[in-house]
Protein backbone atom coordinates (compact mmCIF):
# COMPACT_ATOMS: atom_id res chain seq x y z
CA UNK A 1 0.00 0.00 0.00
CA UNK A 2 1.18 3.29 -0.63
CA UNK A 3 1.25 5.68 2.22
CA UNK A 4 1.16 8.58 -0.12
CA UNK A 5 -1.02 7.89 -2.44
CA UNK A 6 -3.10 10.80 -3.50
CA UNK A 7 -6.22 10.46 -6.15
CA UNK A 8 -5.47 14.83 -6.51
CA UNK A 9 -2.50 14.98 -8.77
CA UNK A 10 -0.95 17.97 -11.25
CA UNK A 11 -1.29 17.93 -14.73
CA UNK A 12 1.93 19.53 -15.41
CA UNK A 13 1.60 20.40 -18.77
CA UNK A 14 -1.39 22.23 -18.34
CA UNK A 15 -0.50 24.29 -15.22
CA UNK A 16 0.57 27.61 -15.86
CA UNK A 17 1.76 28.18 -12.16
CA UNK A 18 -0.61 30.96 -11.25
CA UNK A 19 -1.75 31.21 -7.46
CA UNK A 20 -5.09 30.18 -7.36
CA UNK A 21 -4.37 26.45 -5.82
CA UNK A 22 -1.79 27.84 -2.83
CA UNK A 23 -4.34 30.22 -2.03
CA UNK A 24 -7.49 27.98 -1.79
CA UNK A 25 -5.49 24.77 -0.12
CA UNK A 26 -6.99 24.46 3.42
CA UNK A 27 -4.15 22.41 4.66
CA UNK A 28 -1.63 24.99 2.88
CA UNK A 29 -0.27 21.91 0.69
CA UNK A 30 1.03 23.47 -2.61
CA UNK A 31 3.43 25.25 -3.48
CA UNK A 32 4.45 26.98 -6.98
CA UNK A 33 8.11 26.11 -7.79
CA UNK A 34 9.87 26.37 -11.16
CA UNK A 35 6.53 27.57 -12.61
CA UNK A 36 4.56 24.44 -11.61
CA UNK A 37 2.56 23.98 -8.52
CA UNK A 38 3.84 20.83 -6.61
CA UNK A 39 1.62 18.96 -4.07
CA UNK A 40 3.31 18.35 -0.67
CA UNK A 41 2.07 14.94 -0.09
CA UNK A 42 1.85 14.27 3.84
CA UNK A 43 -0.15 17.56 3.81
CA UNK A 44 -2.74 16.85 1.09
CA UNK A 45 -6.36 15.59 2.23
CA UNK A 46 -7.56 14.91 -1.09
CA UNK A 47 -10.54 17.62 -0.36
CA UNK A 48 -10.38 18.13 -4.04
CA UNK A 49 -10.73 22.26 -3.32
CA UNK A 50 -7.75 22.62 -5.88
CA UNK A 51 -9.66 21.04 -8.71
CA UNK A 52 -12.49 23.29 -8.15
CA UNK A 53 -10.46 26.09 -8.33
CA UNK A 54 -8.14 25.55 -11.46
CA UNK A 55 -9.10 27.62 -13.90
CA UNK A 56 -7.01 25.52 -16.34
CA UNK A 57 -8.01 22.29 -15.36
CA UNK A 58 -4.39 21.52 -14.43
CA UNK A 59 -5.69 19.55 -10.91
CA UNK A 60 -7.38 16.53 -11.54
CA UNK A 61 -8.22 13.41 -9.72
CA UNK A 62 -6.91 10.11 -10.28
CA UNK A 63 -9.99 7.11 -10.37
CA UNK A 64 -10.47 3.90 -11.76
CA UNK A 65 -11.82 3.69 -15.91
CA UNK A 66 -14.99 1.37 -16.20
CA UNK A 67 -12.87 -1.79 -17.38
CA UNK A 68 -11.15 -1.98 -14.23
CA UNK A 69 -14.39 -4.61 -13.49
CA UNK A 70 -13.56 -6.69 -16.19
CA UNK A 71 -10.77 -8.50 -13.50
CA UNK A 72 -13.19 -9.48 -11.68
CA UNK A 73 -15.13 -12.68 -12.43
CA UNK A 74 -18.43 -11.32 -9.86
CA UNK A 75 -18.89 -7.29 -10.24
CA UNK A 76 -20.79 -5.21 -7.77
CA UNK A 77 -21.31 -1.65 -7.98
CA UNK A 78 -21.59 0.81 -5.15
CA UNK A 79 -23.57 3.71 -6.13
CA UNK A 80 -23.48 6.43 -3.99
CA UNK A 81 -26.84 8.02 -3.40
CA UNK A 82 -25.25 11.79 -5.07
CA UNK A 83 -25.63 9.32 -8.30
CA UNK A 84 -29.16 9.48 -8.26
CA UNK A 85 -29.51 13.59 -8.19
CA UNK A 86 -27.50 13.80 -11.31
CA UNK A 87 -30.39 13.17 -13.78
CA UNK A 88 -32.89 14.85 -14.90
CA UNK A 89 -36.72 14.03 -14.52
CA UNK A 90 -36.03 10.46 -12.90
CA UNK A 91 -38.56 9.40 -10.93
CA UNK A 92 -37.10 5.94 -9.93
CA UNK A 93 -34.21 5.38 -8.45
CA UNK A 94 -34.69 1.56 -10.02
CA UNK A 95 -33.72 3.03 -13.60
CA UNK A 96 -30.21 4.14 -12.67
CA UNK A 97 -29.31 0.74 -10.42
CA UNK A 98 -30.70 -1.49 -13.68
CA UNK A 99 -28.61 0.90 -15.85
CA UNK A 100 -25.87 -0.10 -13.69
CA UNK A 101 -26.61 -3.64 -14.47
CA UNK A 102 -26.39 -3.06 -18.47
CA UNK A 103 -22.93 -1.03 -17.48
CA UNK A 104 -21.36 -4.80 -17.12
CA UNK A 105 -22.44 -5.17 -13.16
CA UNK A 106 -23.53 -8.40 -11.73
CA UNK A 107 -25.36 -7.19 -9.18
CA UNK A 108 -25.90 -3.04 -7.33
CA UNK A 109 -25.47 -2.88 -4.15
CA UNK A 110 -26.65 0.45 -2.70
CA UNK A 111 -24.45 2.55 -0.50
CA UNK A 112 -27.52 4.08 1.04
CA UNK A 113 -27.65 0.58 2.19
CA UNK A 114 -24.91 0.73 4.25
CA UNK A 115 -25.48 4.19 5.03
CA UNK A 116 -28.90 2.98 7.31
CA UNK A 117 -27.12 0.09 8.92
CA UNK A 118 -24.33 2.99 9.69
CA UNK A 119 -26.95 5.06 11.49
CA UNK A 120 -28.36 2.72 13.17
CA UNK A 121 -24.99 1.50 14.67
CA UNK A 122 -24.44 5.06 15.32
CA UNK A 123 -27.75 5.57 17.05
CA UNK A 124 -26.68 2.81 19.27
CA UNK A 125 -23.29 3.55 20.03
CA UNK A 126 -25.14 7.28 21.12
CA UNK A 127 -26.96 5.48 23.16
CA UNK A 128 -24.28 3.81 24.53
CA UNK A 129 -23.08 7.05 26.04
CA UNK A 130 -19.58 6.18 26.08
CA UNK A 131 -18.35 7.98 23.28
CA UNK A 132 -16.33 11.27 24.05
CA UNK A 133 -19.31 13.97 23.06
CA UNK A 134 -19.93 15.42 20.64
CA UNK A 135 -19.31 13.21 18.60
CA UNK A 136 -18.00 14.17 15.53
CA UNK A 137 -19.25 12.07 12.19
CA UNK A 138 -16.18 9.65 10.22
CA UNK A 139 -18.43 9.40 6.65
CA UNK A 140 -16.26 12.44 4.67
CA UNK A 141 -12.61 11.03 4.02
CA UNK A 142 -11.00 14.43 3.75
CA UNK A 143 -12.60 15.95 7.36
CA UNK A 144 -11.30 12.75 8.79
CA UNK A 145 -7.75 13.48 7.09
CA UNK A 146 -7.79 17.34 7.74
CA UNK A 147 -8.57 16.33 11.71
CA UNK A 148 -5.54 13.86 11.85
CA UNK A 149 -3.11 16.72 10.34
CA UNK A 150 -4.45 19.59 12.39
CA UNK A 151 -7.04 18.49 15.48
CA UNK A 152 -5.05 16.21 17.63
CA UNK A 153 -7.63 16.46 20.36
CA UNK A 154 -10.13 15.77 18.59
CA UNK A 155 -9.33 12.68 16.69
CA UNK A 156 -10.98 11.10 20.04
CA UNK A 157 -14.31 12.55 19.16
CA UNK A 158 -14.32 11.05 15.68
CA UNK A 159 -16.95 8.33 14.96
CA UNK A 160 -15.25 4.70 15.18
CA UNK A 161 -17.04 3.36 12.39
CA UNK A 162 -16.19 2.75 8.52
CA UNK A 163 -18.20 4.98 6.01
CA UNK A 164 -21.19 3.34 4.41
CA UNK A 165 -19.35 2.94 1.04
CA UNK A 166 -16.61 0.45 3.06
CA UNK A 167 -19.44 -1.39 5.09
CA UNK A 168 -21.33 -2.08 1.30
CA UNK A 169 -18.28 -3.14 0.34
CA UNK A 170 -18.30 -5.97 2.66
CA UNK A 171 -21.56 -6.75 2.89
CA UNK A 172 -22.28 -6.77 -0.48
CA UNK A 173 -19.37 -9.24 -0.84
CA UNK A 174 -20.34 -11.42 1.97
CA UNK A 175 -23.57 -11.70 0.71
CA UNK A 176 -22.58 -12.60 -3.11
CA UNK A 177 -20.39 -14.96 -2.18
CA UNK A 178 -22.86 -17.05 0.09
CA UNK A 179 -25.67 -16.67 -2.78
CA UNK A 180 -23.60 -17.29 -5.80
CA UNK A 181 -20.93 -19.70 -4.08
CA UNK A 182 -17.89 -17.44 -5.41
CA UNK A 183 -14.38 -17.21 -3.30
CA UNK A 184 -14.40 -13.15 -1.88
CA UNK A 185 -11.36 -13.02 -3.80
CA UNK A 186 -12.79 -13.06 -7.19
CA UNK A 187 -15.84 -10.91 -6.67
CA UNK A 188 -15.09 -7.07 -7.61
CA UNK A 189 -16.58 -3.92 -5.58
CA UNK A 190 -16.59 -0.75 -7.01
CA UNK A 191 -17.62 2.78 -5.88
CA UNK A 192 -18.98 5.05 -7.91
CA UNK A 193 -17.44 8.21 -6.61
CA UNK A 194 -18.69 12.29 -6.11
CA UNK A 195 -15.25 13.22 -5.24
CA UNK A 196 -11.27 11.98 -4.90
CA UNK A 197 -10.78 11.82 -1.31
CA UNK A 198 -13.17 8.53 -1.38
CA UNK A 199 -10.42 6.81 -3.48
CA UNK A 200 -7.64 8.01 -1.45
CA UNK A 201 -9.68 6.41 0.97
CA UNK A 202 -9.49 2.97 -1.14
CA UNK A 203 -5.84 2.93 -1.50
CA UNK A 204 -5.15 4.27 2.02
CA UNK A 205 -7.88 3.86 4.24
CA UNK A 206 -8.00 4.80 8.02
CA UNK A 207 -9.21 3.01 11.13
CA UNK A 208 -8.55 -0.05 9.11
CA UNK A 209 -5.83 -1.69 7.34
CA UNK A 210 -7.19 -2.68 4.42
CA UNK A 211 -10.35 -1.66 2.08
CA UNK A 212 -13.08 -4.02 0.82
CA UNK A 213 -13.03 -1.62 -2.27
CA UNK A 214 -11.58 -2.63 -5.55
CA UNK A 215 -11.79 0.67 -7.06
CA UNK A 216 -13.35 3.98 -7.46
CA UNK A 217 -15.07 5.01 -10.74
CA UNK A 218 -15.73 8.94 -10.91
CA UNK A 219 -19.52 9.77 -11.32
CA UNK A 220 -18.15 12.19 -14.04
CA UNK A 221 -16.76 9.41 -16.02
CA UNK A 222 -19.77 7.22 -15.83
CA UNK A 223 -22.52 9.40 -15.87
CA UNK A 224 -22.37 9.72 -20.25
CA UNK A 225 -22.42 5.68 -20.30
CA UNK A 226 -24.89 4.99 -18.09
CA UNK A 227 -27.29 7.75 -18.92
CA UNK A 228 -26.80 6.15 -22.54
CA UNK A 229 -28.34 3.15 -21.01
CA UNK A 230 -30.80 4.21 -18.90
CA UNK A 231 -32.84 5.67 -22.36
CA UNK A 232 -32.82 2.39 -23.62
CA UNK A 233 -34.02 0.46 -20.91
CA UNK A 234 -37.22 -1.96 -21.81
CA UNK A 235 -37.67 -3.08 -18.37
CA UNK A 236 -36.66 -2.02 -14.72
CA UNK A 237 -35.65 -4.17 -12.34
CA UNK A 238 -37.15 -3.87 -8.97
CA UNK A 239 -33.80 -3.21 -7.03
CA UNK A 240 -33.41 -0.39 -4.87
CA UNK A 241 -33.56 -1.39 -1.14
CA UNK A 242 -33.31 2.27 0.68
CA UNK A 243 -35.39 4.73 2.26
CA UNK A 244 -35.30 8.35 3.03
CA UNK A 245 -32.07 7.73 5.60
CA UNK A 246 -30.29 6.13 3.58
CA UNK A 247 -30.83 8.09 0.55
CA UNK A 248 -31.10 11.40 2.76
CA UNK A 249 -26.81 11.08 3.44
CA UNK A 250 -25.69 12.41 -0.07
CA UNK A 251 -26.43 16.10 1.23
CA UNK A 252 -25.15 17.91 4.09
CA UNK A 253 -27.24 17.31 7.60
CA UNK A 254 -28.94 13.74 6.47
CA UNK A 255 -26.38 12.14 8.41
CA UNK A 256 -27.54 14.06 11.41
CA UNK A 257 -31.17 14.16 10.36
CA UNK A 258 -30.83 9.85 10.88
CA UNK A 259 -29.79 10.31 14.23
CA UNK A 260 -33.61 11.42 15.67
CA UNK A 261 -31.83 13.50 17.80
CA UNK A 262 -31.87 17.54 17.63
CA UNK A 263 -28.71 17.82 19.71
CA UNK A 264 -27.18 18.25 16.38
CA UNK A 265 -24.89 20.58 13.87
CA UNK A 266 -24.38 19.79 9.92
CA UNK A 267 -21.50 22.01 8.81
CA UNK A 268 -20.52 22.37 5.14
CA UNK A 269 -17.80 23.72 2.79
CA UNK A 270 -14.16 22.91 3.94
CA UNK A 271 -13.76 26.69 5.60
CA UNK A 272 -17.21 26.25 7.72
CA UNK A 273 -15.35 22.66 8.83
CA UNK A 274 -12.61 24.27 9.90
CA UNK A 275 -13.88 27.05 11.82
CA UNK A 276 -16.88 24.24 13.79
CA UNK A 277 -13.72 22.56 14.08
CA UNK A 278 -11.67 25.15 15.66
CA UNK A 279 -14.24 26.23 17.91
CA UNK A 280 -15.04 22.62 19.38
CA UNK A 281 -11.29 21.92 20.11
CA UNK A 282 -12.12 25.16 22.45
CA UNK A 283 -14.76 23.76 23.87
CA UNK A 284 -16.70 26.77 22.77
CA UNK A 285 -19.04 24.08 21.03
CA UNK A 286 -21.35 22.59 24.13
CA UNK A 287 -24.58 20.71 24.77
CA UNK A 288 -24.22 19.18 21.04
CA UNK A 289 -24.11 15.28 20.87
CA UNK A 290 -23.32 14.55 17.28
CA UNK A 291 -21.34 16.99 14.46
CA UNK A 292 -21.47 16.19 10.98
CA UNK A 293 -18.92 17.73 8.55
CA UNK A 294 -18.45 17.31 4.88
CA UNK A 295 -15.55 18.82 3.15
CA UNK A 296 -17.71 19.80 0.15
CA UNK A 297 -20.69 22.73 0.36
CA UNK A 298 -23.84 21.24 0.23
CA UNK A 299 -22.33 17.24 1.45
CA UNK A 300 -21.05 15.04 -1.26
CA UNK A 301 -23.46 16.29 -3.72
CA UNK A 302 -20.57 19.48 -3.89
CA UNK A 303 -18.44 16.70 -4.76
CA UNK A 304 -15.90 17.66 -7.31
CA UNK A 305 -16.28 14.66 -9.45
CA UNK A 306 -20.10 15.23 -9.62
CA UNK A 307 -21.72 16.25 -12.71
CA UNK A 308 -24.52 18.65 -11.90
CA UNK A 309 -24.63 21.55 -9.53
CA UNK A 310 -25.38 20.62 -6.22
CA UNK A 311 -28.22 22.30 -4.97
CA UNK A 312 -30.22 20.95 -7.88
CA UNK A 313 -28.52 17.68 -7.16
CA UNK A 314 -30.22 17.93 -3.77
CA UNK A 315 -33.18 19.12 -4.78
CA UNK A 316 -34.05 16.29 -7.26
CA UNK A 317 -33.26 13.48 -4.14
CA UNK A 318 -35.63 15.32 -2.46
CA UNK A 319 -38.07 14.69 -4.98
CA UNK A 320 -36.68 11.29 -5.18
CA UNK A 321 -37.01 10.20 -1.44
CA UNK A 322 -40.46 11.15 -0.75
CA UNK A 323 -42.52 8.32 -1.20
CA UNK A 324 -39.74 6.10 0.43
CA UNK A 325 -40.05 4.16 3.24
CA UNK A 326 -38.20 6.08 6.03
CA UNK A 327 -35.53 2.82 6.20
CA UNK A 328 -35.01 -0.01 4.89
CA UNK A 329 -31.93 -1.37 6.53
CA UNK A 330 -31.50 -2.21 10.03
CA UNK A 331 -29.32 -3.93 12.01
CA UNK A 332 -30.10 -7.25 13.83
CA UNK A 333 -28.43 -8.11 17.04
CA UNK A 334 -25.05 -6.77 17.53
CA UNK A 335 -23.02 -4.01 15.81
CA UNK A 336 -21.07 -6.57 13.27
CA UNK A 337 -17.20 -6.33 13.62
CA UNK A 338 -16.66 -5.40 9.96
CA UNK A 339 -18.44 -2.19 10.72
CA UNK A 340 -15.96 -0.85 13.13
CA UNK A 341 -12.81 0.69 13.24
CA UNK A 342 -10.18 -1.57 14.34
CA UNK A 343 -7.04 1.31 14.47
CA UNK A 344 -7.66 4.73 16.50
CA UNK A 345 -7.26 7.87 14.48
CA UNK A 346 -4.13 9.13 15.48
CA UNK A 347 -2.73 12.68 15.32
CA UNK A 348 -0.09 13.37 12.50
CA UNK A 349 1.57 16.65 13.02
CA UNK A 350 3.16 17.24 9.60
CA UNK A 351 2.45 20.93 10.05
CA UNK A 352 5.10 20.37 13.32
CA UNK A 353 8.29 22.68 12.95
CA UNK A 354 10.74 20.14 14.10
CA UNK A 355 10.98 17.37 16.29
CA UNK A 356 13.02 19.29 18.64
CA UNK A 357 11.17 21.96 20.74
CA UNK A 358 14.36 24.16 21.34
CA UNK A 359 14.85 24.37 17.48
CA UNK A 360 10.90 24.52 16.72
CA UNK A 361 11.30 27.92 19.15
CA UNK A 362 14.41 28.87 17.20
CA UNK A 363 12.60 28.54 13.82
CA UNK A 364 9.29 30.12 15.12
CA UNK A 365 11.10 33.54 16.70
CA UNK A 366 12.87 33.20 13.13
CA UNK A 367 9.15 33.00 10.91
CA UNK A 368 7.88 35.81 13.32
CA UNK A 369 11.20 38.45 12.35
CA UNK A 370 10.66 37.50 8.81
CA UNK A 371 6.99 37.95 8.47
CA UNK A 372 7.29 41.44 9.26
CA UNK A 373 10.06 41.63 6.49
CA UNK A 374 7.92 40.74 4.04
CA UNK A 375 5.41 43.16 2.74
CA UNK A 376 2.34 41.15 4.12
CA UNK A 377 0.64 41.12 0.38
CA UNK A 378 -0.12 37.65 0.01
CA UNK A 379 0.58 37.99 -2.98
CA UNK A 380 1.97 34.39 -3.74
CA UNK A 381 4.15 35.53 -6.09
CA UNK A 382 6.87 33.40 -4.45
CA UNK A 383 5.04 30.37 -4.83
CA UNK A 384 3.92 30.30 -1.24
CA UNK A 385 0.33 30.95 -0.37
CA UNK A 386 0.86 33.69 2.10
CA UNK A 387 4.14 35.73 3.46
CA UNK A 388 3.82 33.94 6.60
CA UNK A 389 3.93 30.61 4.52
CA UNK A 390 6.92 31.79 3.01
CA UNK A 391 8.41 33.20 6.32
CA UNK A 392 8.16 28.91 7.26
CA UNK A 393 9.19 27.62 3.97
CA UNK A 394 12.50 29.61 4.61
CA UNK A 395 12.99 28.10 8.58
CA UNK A 396 12.14 25.27 7.08
CA UNK A 397 14.86 25.51 4.44
CA UNK A 398 12.95 24.96 1.32
CA UNK A 399 12.60 28.45 -0.01
CA UNK A 400 14.62 31.67 0.12
CA UNK A 401 13.63 35.04 0.96
CA UNK A 402 14.64 36.50 -2.07
CA UNK A 403 12.31 34.44 -3.65
CA UNK A 404 9.73 37.47 -2.51
CA UNK A 405 9.92 39.80 -5.40
CA UNK A 406 9.64 42.55 -2.70
CA UNK A 407 12.46 41.34 -1.08
CA UNK A 408 14.42 40.94 -4.26
CA UNK A 409 13.76 44.29 -5.75
CA UNK A 410 15.15 45.84 -2.01
CA UNK A 411 18.19 43.99 -2.98
CA UNK A 412 18.88 45.24 -6.05
CA UNK A 413 18.05 48.69 -5.10
CA UNK A 414 20.76 48.08 -2.41
CA UNK A 415 23.28 46.88 -5.15
CA UNK A 416 22.34 49.55 -7.80
CA UNK A 417 23.14 52.36 -4.80
CA UNK A 418 26.37 50.73 -4.13
CA UNK A 419 27.34 50.54 -7.90
CA UNK A 420 25.77 53.96 -8.18
CA UNK A 421 28.50 54.88 -5.11
CA UNK A 422 31.37 53.28 -6.70
CA UNK A 423 30.74 54.41 -9.96
CA UNK A 424 30.35 58.26 -8.66
CA UNK A 425 33.61 58.39 -6.96
CA UNK A 426 36.87 58.69 -8.56
CA UNK A 427 40.18 57.43 -7.26
CA UNK A 428 42.68 59.65 -6.12
CA UNK A 429 45.18 59.62 -9.29
CA UNK A 430 41.87 60.61 -11.65
CA UNK A 431 42.05 63.67 -13.60
CA UNK A 432 39.70 66.03 -11.95
CA UNK A 433 38.53 63.98 -9.13
CA UNK A 434 36.85 65.88 -6.50
CA UNK A 435 39.46 64.29 -3.83
CA UNK A 436 42.18 66.55 -5.94
CA UNK A 437 40.96 69.56 -3.67
CA UNK B 1 17.04 30.49 23.21
CA UNK B 2 14.68 29.09 25.28
CA UNK B 3 11.42 31.53 25.14
CA UNK B 4 8.91 32.55 22.54
CA UNK B 5 7.60 35.67 23.33
CA UNK B 6 3.94 37.09 21.90
CA UNK B 7 2.13 40.48 22.24
CA UNK B 8 -1.02 40.94 21.53
CA UNK B 9 -3.36 43.85 21.86
CA UNK B 10 -6.95 42.80 22.52
CA UNK B 11 -9.40 45.08 21.09
CA UNK B 12 -12.20 46.50 23.42
CA UNK B 13 -13.96 48.15 21.05
CA UNK B 14 -14.98 44.72 18.59
CA UNK B 15 -16.51 41.70 20.08
CA UNK B 16 -16.57 40.00 16.97
CA UNK B 17 -12.95 39.61 17.15
CA UNK B 18 -12.75 37.98 20.42
CA UNK B 19 -10.90 35.13 20.62
CA UNK B 20 -8.32 36.22 18.00
CA UNK B 21 -5.35 36.50 19.92
CA UNK B 22 -5.42 33.00 22.01
CA UNK B 23 -6.72 31.37 18.77
CA UNK B 24 -3.29 32.60 17.51
CA UNK B 25 -1.28 30.92 20.56
CA UNK B 26 -2.85 28.04 19.71
CA UNK B 27 -2.15 27.83 16.35
CA UNK B 28 1.64 28.58 17.25
CA UNK B 29 1.97 26.10 19.89
CA UNK B 30 0.96 23.03 17.32
CA UNK B 31 3.20 23.88 15.12
CA UNK B 32 5.72 24.21 17.65
CA UNK B 33 4.84 20.44 18.15
CA UNK B 34 3.82 21.62 22.06
CA UNK B 35 2.03 18.28 24.39
CA UNK B 36 -1.33 18.69 22.96
CA UNK B 37 -2.93 18.65 25.86
CA UNK B 38 -1.34 21.74 27.26
CA UNK B 39 -2.30 23.65 24.05
CA UNK B 40 -5.83 22.31 24.43
CA UNK B 41 -5.73 24.09 28.08
CA UNK B 42 -4.00 27.46 26.92
CA UNK B 43 -6.72 28.02 24.26
CA UNK B 44 -9.36 27.24 26.63
CA UNK B 45 -8.05 29.27 29.55
CA UNK B 46 -6.81 31.99 27.52
CA UNK B 47 -10.13 32.14 25.42
CA UNK B 48 -11.79 32.77 28.20
CA UNK B 49 -9.75 35.57 29.61
CA UNK B 50 -9.38 37.22 26.70
CA UNK B 51 -13.38 36.99 26.43
CA UNK B 52 -13.51 38.30 30.21
CA UNK B 53 -11.27 41.20 28.97
CA UNK B 54 -13.14 42.42 26.27
CA UNK B 55 -16.98 41.99 27.92
CA UNK B 56 -15.56 43.72 31.50
CA UNK B 57 -12.74 45.53 30.63
CA UNK B 58 -12.86 47.28 27.07
CA UNK B 59 -9.94 44.96 25.87
CA UNK B 60 -6.29 45.49 26.97
CA UNK B 61 -3.01 43.38 26.39
CA UNK B 62 -1.85 39.92 25.98
CA UNK B 63 1.81 38.77 26.81
CA UNK B 64 2.82 34.79 25.85
CA UNK B 65 6.07 33.38 26.74
CA UNK B 66 6.52 30.15 25.78
CA UNK B 67 9.23 28.19 26.80
CA UNK B 68 9.75 24.12 27.30
CA UNK B 69 8.71 23.97 30.87
CA UNK B 70 6.07 26.09 30.57
CA UNK B 71 3.52 29.02 28.85
CA UNK B 72 2.94 31.80 31.08
CA UNK B 73 0.04 34.37 29.75
CA UNK B 74 -0.55 37.49 31.33
CA UNK B 75 -3.72 39.20 30.52
CA UNK B 76 -3.71 42.85 30.98
CA UNK B 77 -6.87 45.18 31.05
CA UNK B 78 -7.47 48.77 32.50
CA UNK B 79 -10.78 48.27 33.35
CA UNK B 80 -13.12 48.48 36.50
CA UNK B 81 -10.83 46.03 38.32
CA UNK B 82 -12.91 42.81 40.27
CA UNK B 83 -14.62 43.99 43.71
CA UNK B 84 -14.83 40.12 45.20
CA UNK B 85 -12.33 38.28 43.48
CA UNK B 86 -13.50 35.18 45.70
CA UNK B 87 -17.33 35.60 44.21
CA UNK B 88 -15.70 35.77 41.15
CA UNK B 89 -14.17 32.23 41.39
CA UNK B 90 -17.51 31.19 42.11
CA UNK B 91 -19.00 28.53 38.85
CA UNK B 92 -22.20 30.78 37.72
CA UNK B 93 -21.29 33.95 39.15
CA UNK B 94 -21.37 36.65 36.51
CA UNK B 95 -21.74 40.54 36.19
CA UNK B 96 -21.83 40.07 32.46
CA UNK B 97 -24.54 42.46 30.75
CA UNK B 98 -27.80 40.71 28.80
CA UNK B 99 -26.46 41.58 25.23
CA UNK B 100 -23.27 39.43 26.11
CA UNK B 101 -25.30 36.12 27.31
CA UNK B 102 -27.89 36.73 24.71
CA UNK B 103 -24.66 35.10 22.49
CA UNK B 104 -24.03 32.48 25.01
CA UNK B 105 -21.63 34.31 26.67
CA UNK B 106 -21.86 35.54 30.63
CA UNK B 107 -22.72 32.24 32.18
CA UNK B 108 -20.20 32.90 34.50
CA UNK B 109 -17.47 29.91 34.11
CA UNK B 110 -15.05 31.98 32.80
CA UNK B 111 -12.73 32.55 35.83
CA UNK B 112 -13.83 29.08 37.51
CA UNK B 113 -12.62 27.38 33.68
CA UNK B 114 -9.44 29.58 33.82
CA UNK B 115 -8.60 28.39 37.24
CA UNK B 116 -9.68 24.37 36.21
CA UNK B 117 -7.64 24.12 33.08
CA UNK B 118 -4.64 26.08 34.13
CA UNK B 119 -1.75 24.38 36.75
CA UNK B 120 -1.13 28.47 38.11
CA UNK B 121 -3.42 31.00 38.18
CA UNK B 122 -2.85 34.24 40.26
CA UNK B 123 -5.22 37.72 39.92
CA UNK B 124 -3.63 41.15 40.24
CA UNK B 125 -6.84 43.48 40.77
CA UNK B 126 -7.51 46.65 41.83
CA UNK B 127 -11.05 48.42 41.80
CA UNK B 128 -10.94 51.48 38.78
CA UNK B 129 -7.19 50.52 37.93
CA UNK B 130 -7.67 47.28 36.30
CA UNK B 131 -6.96 43.57 36.22
CA UNK B 132 -3.79 41.00 35.60
CA UNK B 133 -4.26 37.36 34.99
CA UNK B 134 -1.42 35.47 35.36
CA UNK B 135 -1.81 31.50 34.29
CA UNK B 136 0.92 28.91 33.73
CA UNK B 137 0.18 26.10 31.59
CA UNK B 138 2.66 23.02 32.36
CA UNK B 139 3.11 19.93 29.70
CA UNK B 140 2.08 16.53 30.61
CA UNK B 141 0.76 18.26 33.76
Amino acid sequence: MDRFFHSVTLDSEKCVGCTNCIKRCPTEAIRVRDGKAHIISERCIDCGECIRVCPHHAKKALYDHLDVISRFRYRIALPAPTLYGQFNNLDDIDIVLTGLKELGFDEVFEVSRAAELVSDATRRLMAEGNLPRPVISSACPAVVRLIRVRFPDLCGHVLPLNAPMETAARLAKQEASRREGIPQEEIGAFFITPCPAKVTDIRVPIGTDGSAVDGAIAISEIFPKLSSKMDKLTRVEPLSKSGVIGVGWASSGGESAALLDEKYLAADGIDNVIRVLEELEDERIRELDFIELNACSGGCVGGVLCVENAYVAKARLQKLRKYLPVAQNHLEGQIPGYMEWQEDLEYAPVLKLSNDLGEAMRMMSDIDRMSKEFPGLDCGACGAPSCRALAEDVARGVAKKSNCIFVLREQIQSMADTLSAIGGSMPPAGKNGEDAE
Amino acid sequence: MSMLSLKYEVPGDDFTRAGEASSDVKHKLKQLGYDPGAVRRVAIAMYEGEINMVIHAGGGEAYVEISPEEVEIHLVDHGPGIPDVEKAMQAGYSTAPDNVRSLGFGAGMGLPNIKKYTDDLQIETEVGKGTTLIMKVRPGA
